[in-house]
């Protein structure tokens, strides 16, 4: 039998527990070990970015990760970029306010991406937000809205008052 | 609240829930079942000699190890072409697990199923298998010259030849001023959506009832062609597209082979079983598109209108046909744009390689088409020194000769015949968009500052909304929401929301009140599907016919609960109320009540109907003869041919003077589809389409080497642009309603991709003063023509 090893996270703020082999990545320990299936695996070589969360607030490629390797680690998924109701967050409004998603596939890795780097860059410019997601594939919007839906959230973030 | 959305920019209904991670993708769904790997083949071109699974036995996990030898009754037979077609003397289609012969690498051989992906990975890579290298058949050169044949049984490689001619298009070009002659090439791209295929079978023995998800263009049609495949009536399966991730075409094949064997393997053991593609084998497994090379001869006269337009095609369908030759019928059809040559004949040869098989991807063979035309336009503009937008209006079809025959027959069997379109009317926006008139000055100021930009310009005519038809139902229930079913499938168009806005505008209540359910079998049984920019035409049209039922119904009932004219009455914000008369309404939540007479209340509002509670009179049955319970109807609407939409892109670039680098400074979009349900999402489709039209143009392309391997089959190497490639898209639209349908739509949903390569090439080509005759083209690939072409000028 394949040894089992048990991974102990905090996803969304919730522990979470399971015991799953050494390979099991991250993304498939998400989504099938923890049921947490908004995080998606689009090309699984860390290229196309659909799977990103937060480790620890810093943007990462669950494909890329063994769940193994992050025991212990505080996760944000996508479902964990809401807003503290239960409500859309502000990445997830501004992406509904500008269409910024059409298939929704990708869309994911853009929220947490998106969600990090405004913690670190309130006030992107439009250039700034272009290089933000240029990390992440979308083969739908053309990324021109997705664009726009990183300003939308800034601005979203400081009608709200987030610290900035 | 305004009832009347349609045409209104609103946010998708679809959206919250893909947004906070509660989306069901196939992958997403049948957590437990069992899981498949396949073992694909590392050759080209090969014959199988042996399988020895004996060393994939022990894995422990292990289910089930399937070859060709296990399959039985029609799971055996190769898979159906698709669409079949007089032309195609040579179709050929491959088995679900390959017999004997192998013709791509990553042909499927063997299929695993087991515990987990994890597992069923580790058994095949347990598997041998003992091949016999044949010679590989690689790209267009190597098929037409025929050394090798990819089937033995298919002479020089050629799967159809046809001709279409209109006029005698060689004697025009004999006769013409002036004789230019192209010879060009567009290379391989995919649709490359970022979910893969995925298939998830569960087989209900007791029920004898067979479900299956898959993320398909086409889940009506993948449920008859599993319930012949497989044996069963059709009513006892049930298939359903759920949220899917992207498609551009390459999930509109089926059925594909794993759509027949996950399934099969469900039932034989009785167990729920889900394959997910990952992304290699989407790209050595799934479908290509684009790789055509052309041969064009125009004749024209002194003001450059073409006299004669003779072009040959030949195209690359890959190892297999199943999806007929839609592609180069598309091209060699659609190729013609805007414009009416004198006379025109066009001939293609459909041929097979030993690489992955091609079907349509998001403009199925039009940007091909487009290259071909507007690169003669270029062509001749420069050979007789004219501007290259007034030759192409020299050539447009005027709008008063709508509608305007082609004399051709289009790729879904019927005339060509355009509908409607004003296209001076969509360059001059375009003209103005970009500032072509004024370009010159600013090509001036850029050279004096050391840069080097240069202006292209595209036409495309596009034929939308195919038949044969689609269907829709919709339904007010008790409680006033309304629910809306159609076949056709979903994969990002916002369907939920544009069909939504469709039905609440005709029925007048408010948007939010609608859901729409696209894809399942269980909802709606009639269904074609998601393809050729389809979808708002055909099921938009059959929607607003059902919700017009549900209004007509609904008035009529309401107008007996109000002792009013039916004529007199109207329905705002979901009531019925007499035209100035606001005192006097129903909501229609009760006529949805009063609609469906009951024996039984189940609760307080239903007791309206109840036989003790109505009015009715006692000597007429409770419901009316040829009348139907409930407040729903069912609507179909089949268009006589293809509704025509059109636009033009202007590009300007700048070429890097040492690095050969190219950056787009401005891309601009006219746009004409017609009356607009939601200009948002359409504005999203142009988007979306220029970025495929811009990676296929600068980046995308799939290299084969010399023994058929994909060299590049990963996002690593494949390059798909991201951000920082994709320019911005300035947009402006032209609403010319299509006289074919009730609300006048054309499709949009593959229009911003098709001028892609040709008005790039333009662009590079004015910057650089060099022919451009293939695309893709890369800096490295620009900076060799320069040196050939400086060696060429120094050459006495």
């Amino acid at each position: 039998m394949t040894e089992l090893h048990t991974v102990e996270l905090t996803v969304n703020g919730v522990p979470r527990a399971a015991n799953v082999p050494a390979r099991r990545l991250l993304s498939d320990f998400l989504r099938h070990d923890l049921g947490l299936t908004g995080t998606h695996v689009g090309c699984e070589h860390g290229v196309c970015g659909a799977c990103t969360v937060l480790v620890e607030g810093a943007p990462m490629r669950s494909c890329l990760l063994f769940a193994v390797s992050v025991d212990g680690a505080s996760i944000t998924t996508v479902e964990g970029c809401t807003g503290p109701g239960g409500e859309l967050g502000p990445v997830q409004q501004a992406f509904l306010d500008c269409h910024g998603l059409q298939c929704g596939f990708c869309t994911p890795g853009f929220v947490t991406t998106i969600t990090a780097y405004l913690d670190e860059n309130p006030n992107p410019t439009q250039d700034e937000a272009r290089h933000a997601i240029a990390g992440n594939l979308c083969r739908c919007t053309g990324y021109q809205n997705i664009v726009a839906s990183v300003l939308r959230a800034a601005e979203i973030r400081r009608e709200a008052g987030v610290k900035t | 609240m305004s009832t009347r959305t349609l045409g209104e920019p609103i946010a998708r209904r679809e959206d919250p829930r893909l947004l906070t991670g509660r989306g069901r993708y196939v992958d997403d769904i049948g957590q437990g079942a069992l899981e498949v790997a396949f073992v694909r083949s590392p050759h080209a071109h090969a014959r199988i000699v042996d399988i020895d699974v004996s060393g994939a036995l022990d894995v422990d996990g292990l289910v089930a190890i399937y070859t060709y030898e296990d399959l039985d009754g029609r799971v055996a037979e190769p898979l159906p072409i698709l669409i079949p077609h007089p032309a195609l003397t040579h179709g050929r289609a491959q088995h679900v697990l390959a017999k004997d012969e192998i013709n791509y690498v990553g042909e499927a051989v063997v299929m695993v199923v087991a515990a987990d992906r994890y597992v069923a990975e580790d058994a095949a890579s347990l598997i041998r298998v003992e091949y016999e290298p044949l010679p590989p058949v690689v790209g267009i050169e190597a098929a037409r010259q025929a050394e090798h044949l990819v089937h033995d049984d298919v002479p020089g490689n050629v799967a159809a030849n046809m001709v279409q001619e209109r006029g005698d298009a060689r004697a025009a070009i004999a006769a013409a001023p002036h004789v230019i002659e192209l010879d060009l090439a567009i290379e391989r791209s995919a649709s490359t959506p970022l979910e893969g295929k995925g298939v998830y079978a569960r087989w209900d023995a007791d029920d004898a009832s067979l479900r299956v998800y898959s993320a398909t263009q086409a889940s009506t049609s993948v449920r008859s062609a599993i319930a012949a495949k497989l044996g069963l009536p059709p009513d006892r399966v049930e298939v359903i597209a759920p949220d899917v991730g992207g498609g551009f075409g390459v999930k509109i094949v089926h059925p594909w082979p794993e759509e027949i064997l996950v399934p099969w393997a469900a039932i034989r053991l009785g167990r729920e079983v889900k394959w997910t593609e990952d992304r290699r084998e989407h790209f050595v497994s799934a479908a290509h598109e684009r790789g055509q090379l052309q041969h064009i001869t125009a004749g024209f006269d002194d003001d450059g209108r073409l006299l004669g337009l003779d072009v040959h095609i030949w195209h690359d369908n890959g190892a297999y046909t199943p999806y007929g030759i839609v592609v180069p019928i598309v091209t060699s059809t659609q190729l013609l744009g805007p414009y009416k040559p004198g006379a025109y004949r066009v001939e293609f040869d459909s041929l097979y390689t030993n690489t992955v098989i091609v079907t349509p991807y998001r403009g199925a063979g039009r940007p091909q088409g487009c290259f071909a035309m507007e690169r003669t336009m270029d062509a001749i503009a420069a050979r007789l020194g004219l501007d290259r937008a007034e030759v192409r209006e020299r050539n447009f079809i005027q709008p008063d000769e709508m509608p305007y025959d082609h004399g051709l027959i289009f790729q879904d069997g019927r005339p060509l015949i355009y509908d409607s379109g004003d296209y001076p009317a969509t360059l001059a926006k375009v003209k103005k968009l970009v500032g072509w008139d004024e370009f010159e000055a600013y090509r001036a100021q850029a050279l004096a500052d050391g840069r080097r930009v240069g202006i292209g310009l595209a036409c495309y005519v596009e034929g939308t909304g195919v038949g044969p038809y689609e269907g829709g139902w919709v339904k007010v229930e008790t409680d006033g929401t309304v629910v809306v079913a159609t076949g056709l499938t979903t994969q990002g168009q916002g369907h939920q929301t544009a069909f939504a806005q469709v039905v609440a505008s005709e029925l007048g209540v408010p948007v939010e009140q609608v859901t729409v359910v696209t894809g399942d079998t269980r909802r709606f049984r009639y269904a074609v599907g998601t393809f050729a920019s389809r979808a708002a035409v055909m099921s938009g049209n059959a929607v607003a016919m059902a919700a017009r039922k549900v209004r007509q119904k609904a008035l009529r009932i309401a107008a007996e609960a109000l002792e009013a004219d039916p004529g007199d009455l109207e329905i705002v914000d979901g009531v019925v109320q007499v035209k100035g008369a606001p005192g006097a309404t129903i909501p229609l939540s009760t006529v949805a009540v009063l609609s469906n007479p009951l024996r039984y209340a189940f609760d307080e509002e239903t007791k309206r109907a109840t036989q003790f509670a109505t009015v009715a009179d006692p000597d007429k049955p409770p419901v009316a003869e040829g009348d139907e319970p409930g407040l729903e109807a069912t609507g179909y609407y089949s268009p006589p041919r293809s509704t025509f939409a059109n636009g033009m892109h202007a590009a300007i670039v700048e070429t890097d003077p040492d690095t050969a680098e190219i950056k787009i400074l401005r891309y601009c979009v006219v746009h004409d589809c017609g009356t607009l349900i939601n200009p948002r999402i359409v504005e999203g489709q142009i988007h979306g389409g220029v970025a495929q039209g811009v990676g296929g143009a600068l980046y995308e392309r799939m290299v084969y080497d010399d023994s058929g391997q994909l060299v590049n089959a990963s996002f690593m190497d494949f390059l798909m642009p991201y951000a920082t490639e994709v320019p911005v898209v300035e947009t402006d639209h032209l609403e010319t309603p299509s006289p074919l349908n009730p609300l006048g739509i054309k499709g949009a949903g593959e229009a911003g991709v098709i001028p892609g390569a040709a008005v790039l090439a333009a662009a590079i080509e004015d910057a650089e003063g060099i022919p451009i005759t293939r695309m893709p083209i890369s800096p490295s690939e620009l900076y060799q023509l320069r040196q050939g072409h400086a060696a060429q000028e120094e050459r006495p």
